[in-house]
């Protein structure tokens, strides 16, 4: 399916909390929407999923406005970090009902990964350890198969194992079934081999849209003589830099082979890092 | 397989070159099957997209052939295709980057043939 952003913007009581933001997601595609604490990631994910409205400006999916559009509303399933469920209902109440809602569920994932993950049909929501919830949210999550997938911070309180899991269900099912997965989250090291596209999103704006691999191929760090870095990074789009003792580190987005041509000092900077220096440059 | 995916570089590439390299030391043979886009994805955990890149650009280049529901294999010319290749980037890679780290240390020319030459026997008994 595809999404498109025109212009939204969201304001809760005077502050903005998305700023005109604009793009594209035109395929399926597994997505990391990144950012600092209070960028604007969950508002966006809730006007995705039709659970809010827009201030300014729309979401269209396939051309349609997902607010209080059942068609949509039944292909988008968002899963967040917690009080995803009623918690009074048990385990197994919460399944049946997403089993109704979706049309695309998948009984026999949902049963594979309640074995997997050793959920207790029968235990209240609010019984529930944050790793079984979180557990929950991930099996439901899995198996809607809804088109558009939402996850944000899914994971509180599973282990490092629980969480590898995650990610070898999510990569299996992915690519079996093509489908669009946006998966936010503060974890960026644990999971951005698994992303396609990156967007960063930074004080309610779009800082940055694009394939995961040119980021790694366009994102470094220069070292060397101050003099010598300063002169090379004339023109270029420097996201920060830092001096030591004559020494100068920039971070640079642009070609990196003009950076090795040139005789200094080049390495790569790793999606979580680059997210850090260009969020705080921007002054967060 | 034990390669260890390096967070700043493209992951397409690693994998390109993983296979080349493979092939290059005889590791993986002409007509022999290598992973699947998918067999990479789950081993490494990583998008299979990224790791289809990878592949694609090695069938574009003639060095692995795609079977229909079968797999992915190693090309007769492979071996000679990466050879041919890998010579033409040989003197940037390594000629270059030698010949600027001979300027910083004041290595004049003869003493860097000199140094080259001292290696000469290394390869050949």
């Amino acid at each position: 399916m595809k999404i498109e952003v025109n212009g939204v913007s969201k304001t809760y009581k005077g502050t903005k909390a998305l700023d005109h933001v604009s793009f594209t997601l035109p395929e399926p595609k597994i997505y990391g929407l990144l950012g600092r604490n209070g960028a604007g990631k969950t508002t966006f994910m809730e006007i995705l999923s039709g659970h809010i409205l827009a201030t300014e400006g729309e979401i269209l999916i396939d051309g349609e406005n997902p607010f209080d559009n059942q068609r949509l509303t039944e292909s988008i399933c968002l899963i967040t970090e917690g009080n995803n469920f009623k918690k009074d209902l048990k385990v197994k109440h919460v399944l049946n009902i997403y089993a109704y809602f979706y049309p695309t569920w998948d009984q026999e994932l949902a049963d594979e990964l309640i074995k997997e993950y050793k959920l207790n049909l029968n235990a209240k929501i609010k019984a529930l350890s944050k790793g079984m919830s979180s557990a929950l949210g991930i099996i439901v999550g899995m198996a809607s198969k809804a088109p558009i997938t939402i996850f944000d911070e899914p994971y509180i309180g599973l282990d490092a194992a629980a969480r590898k899991k995650f990610y070898d269900i999510l990569l299996e099912e992915y690519e079996a079934e093509k489908r669009t997965i946006i998966f936010s989250t503060h974890l960026i090291d644990e999971v951005s081999l698994m992303f396609e596209e990156v967007l960063i999103l930074q004080d309610g704006r779009l800082a940055l849209q694009e394939e995961t691999d040119t980021l790694r191929d366009h994102a470094y760090a220069v070292s060397g003589p101050t003099a010598d870095v300063e002169q090379f990074v004339m023109g270029k789009e420097v996201i920060q830099s830092k001096q030591l003792a004559g020494m100068m580190t920039a971070y640079v987005y642009g070609n990196v082979q003009q950076a090795k041509s040139a005789g200094l000092t080049v390495e790569g900077l790793p999606i979580q890092e680059l997210m850090i220096y260009l969020t705080e440059k921007k002054g967060a | 397989m034990t390669l260890q995916l390096n967070e700043n570089k493209p992951i397409f590439m690693q994998i390109k070159e993983y296979l080349e390299d493979a092939i290059i030391n005889g590791t993986i043979k002409p007509g022999e099957r290598v992973p699947s886009t998918n067999e990479f994805s789950k081993h490494y955990q990583i998008n299979p997209a990224t790791a289809a890149k990878g592949t694609n650009e090695l069938v574009d280049e003639g060095i692995l052939v795609k079977r229909r529901g079968v797999g992915m294999f190693v090309t007769k010319d492979a071996e000679t295709i990466l050879i041919d290749k890998r010579k033409q980037t040989f003197y940037e890679h390594y000629v270059l980057p030698l010949k600027d780290e001979a300027h910083k240390l004041n290595i004049t020319k003869s003493e860097l043939l000199e140094m080259v030459n001292r290696e000469e026997n290394r390869y050949e008994n």
